[in-house]
């Protein structure tokens, strides 16, 4: 098992060194010069050009890059050049609340779609089948932010019921337990959306691989010997179903975290995703190549994770 | 002797002829007895006739303004209104409706033609070379897509060929993976030997040989990646990053939303674009189950 984590993590390495290389040569290839707004207009042509020689702008590429991975290994991850301090300090100030909104999100929808995908798989063809795969099927066919603008213009405009957008009223400055009912509040709608898009991807999976399980001979011995349904259902086939689903949850939460730019950008909620969206349309180099790194190594670290569960779960498969 | 041989071959030839075609009839048959996948190639055809014959289905021209006739609600001259510059919305959704679908058509040619291509080096060569191309694909996997999306959007400007580049080298690594599992499997089997004993080179036995092997998940694959080229033009344009105006797409169409005036007022700008994205997907998806049922026995029940 130590070998086999080690082997992944070893795996990792050329892959995480194309991901950076790939996302920092795309992002310095955008145009525009982005200290122009950060310099003080000044100062002579002379005095700009020596300081954007000496932070490095004239560098060459592979320079630049070079540079950007030793720091960014100390912890050094540069300076914002909108928000004018590190890099490091606004994602902190970020992260938590795309946290917030895709674990809940995550969790929720497991919580859902679990039991949904297996009542639907041991019905098959019945009503309940039905309306679950139909609905399911909506869920993978709506846009998530149309869904998002569907939901804030009948509950937050016309019934009045959630705020429009944000992750507090702002100026009211709560504190405690009504700061926390706040949030919540705010969180009810984008949390909808969220859920939504992810129980329907989660329930048709965990319904396809019941149904895989519960036709194999094993389930059929199980019954015959006289095992009640629930037994059989829940004790042997939900154990090799849970196999490709625990994968599939965390796949998921990689997706989940780089996948609510949209969501995030219709509600307004401060989080990772209108924080890189924003860091673009600027031209903050640093803080799109902090972010983006940040959001794919997430996704690599998921993956990572998928395939260890996938080993832990299924003692067929050996790791050598 | 010679020409008994000759003829006993062309007899062979002309019974696989007749097994290969029945084949796919009986996969159109099977999606025939669909319901679900008949209702999604019912929508998407009725779609696809509005959007060719839109130039002569409205009498409105698509960028004709009209300032002294904006923001009017729908009525029986303006099926669904009119938009901030007089514009008549039902005639920019059916022509928004060509970029959207093409835009969809496109990107998924772009990355089943990367996907298929790699994946069928990969799974048929192996070692080195299968291992090149699946960390490059690893490397794809891990991007986030919506951000990387926008990064490259910002890079080569907003236009329609640009969200098809951008769509299609971000989505083909899932096809080359399906691609190289199939072509493994099939690379084994004793037709490939053969043809391999006959001295057919490695590109006649991958075109000629494995692919037609591999076609019904890729056909499958397709379908269900058109959806997703829709979605992100959707995306895309909704964020201001995709299509251009005054080009109508559904996805720019949306962008009309976010004016908080009109998410609040005026509905016919935003929902309709919206529900016809979602009516494409959800048949796309009809359909694309549809054949996954039809097409690959092994997912028979």
């Amino acid at each position: 098992m130590k070998q086999f984590i080690i082997r992944r993590l070893l795996i990792m390495i050329p892959v995480f060194i194309g991901i950076s290389m790939i996302i920092f040569g795309l992002i310095h290839s955008t145009p525009g010069d982005p200290y122009i707004t950060m310099l003080d207009p000044n100062i002579t042509e002379a005095d700009r050009e020596a300081m954007l020689n000496s932070i490095g702008y004239y560098d060459p590429l592979p320079v630049k890059y070079i540079k950007w991975i030793e720091r960014a290994i100390k912890g050094d991850l540069g300076y914002s050049i909108r928000y004018k301090e590190p890099v490091a300090d606004v994602i902190s100030r970020r992260i938590g609340n795309t946290l917030l909104l895709s674990v809940t999100a995550l969790v929720l929808s497991v919580l859902i779609a679990v039991p949904l995908g297996i009542v639907s798989a041991t019905k098959q063809y019945s009503v309940f089948d039905y309306v679950a795969t139909i609905l399911a099927l909506i869920g993978l066919s709506i846009p998530a932010f149309f869904f998002a603008l569907g939901l804030i213009k009948v509950l937050a405009f016309d019934l009045g019921i959630f705020p429009i957008s944000g992750i507090e009223t702002t100026g009211a400055n709560y504190t405690g337990m009504k700061r926390v009912l706040d949030v919540l509040h705010h969180m009810a709608l984008p949390i909808i959306v969220l859920t939504f898009v992810q129980t329907a991807s989660l329930m048709r999976y965990t319904r396809s691989s019941m149904l895989e399980v519960i036709q194999q001979d094993y389930i059929r011995t199980a019954k015959a010997k006289g095992l009640s349904e629930r037994v059989v259902i829940y004790k042997h086939a939900l154990r090799n179903a849970m196999i490709s689903i625990v994968t599939l949850i965390s796949l998921s939460l990689g997706g989940l975290l780089s996948g609510a730019v949209l969501t995030e950008t219709v509600f307004v909620w401060p989080g990772m995703g209108t924080l890189v969206y924003q860091a673009i349309l600027n031209r903050d180099y640093p803080l799109v190549m902090a972010g983006t790194m940040l959001l794919a190594l997430c996704v690599l670290f998921a993956n990572l994770l998928a395939d260890i569960m996938y080993a832990v779960v299924d003692p067929r498969i050996r790791y050598e | 002797m010679a020409n008994n041989i000759a003829n006993k071959s062309s007899n062979i030839s002309k019974v696989q002829g007749e097994e290969g075609t029945s084949l796919w009839k009986i996969g159109a048959k099977r999606l025939i007895k669909n319901k679900l996948a008949v209702f999604g190639i019912v929508v998407l055809s009725i779609l696809i006739i509005l959007s060719v014959l839109a130039p002569v289905i409205t009498p409105y021209d698509r960028d004709e303004t009209n300032l002294t006739n904006t923001y009017q609600k729908p009525s029986k001259e303006h099926w669904l209104g009119t938009d901030e510059l007089g514009r008549d919305v039902f005639t920019r959704l059916i022509y928004g409706g060509r970029v959207s679908l093409s835009v969809g058509l496109v990107s998924t040619s772009i990355s089943v033609i990367i996907g298929v291509l790699l994946g069928a080096i990969g799974g048929y060569y192996g070692k080195v070379v299968d291992n090149i191309i699946m960390r490059i694909v690893d490397i794809f996997m891990c991007f986030p897509f919506f951000i990387m999306a926008i990064t490259i959007a910002a890079i080569l400007g907003p236009s329609i060929w640009n969200v098809m580049i951008i769509s299609g080298i971000l989505s083909w690594p899932s096809i080359a993976r399906i691609v190289r599992a199939e072509v493994m499997t099939v690379k084994e089997r004793e037709f490939v030997e053969a043809s391999k004993a006959l001295g057919l080179t490695p590109i006649e036995i991958i075109f000629r040989h494995i692919l037609p092997n591999v076609l019904a998940v890729v056909i499958v694959y397709t379908t269900l990646g058109i959806a997703s080229g829709i979605l992100s033009e959707a995306g895309l344009s909704f964020l201001g990053l995709g299509v251009k105006q005054p080009q109508p797409s559904w996805g720019n169409m949306l962008s009309a939303a976010q004016n908080l005036r009109s998410l609040r007022l005026h509905w016919w700008l935003w929902v309709p674009p919206g529900l016809l994205v979602f009516i494409t997907i959800l048949s796309i998806n009809f359909l694309g189950d549809g054949l996954r049922d039809a097409l690959d026995p092994k997912l028979k029940h």
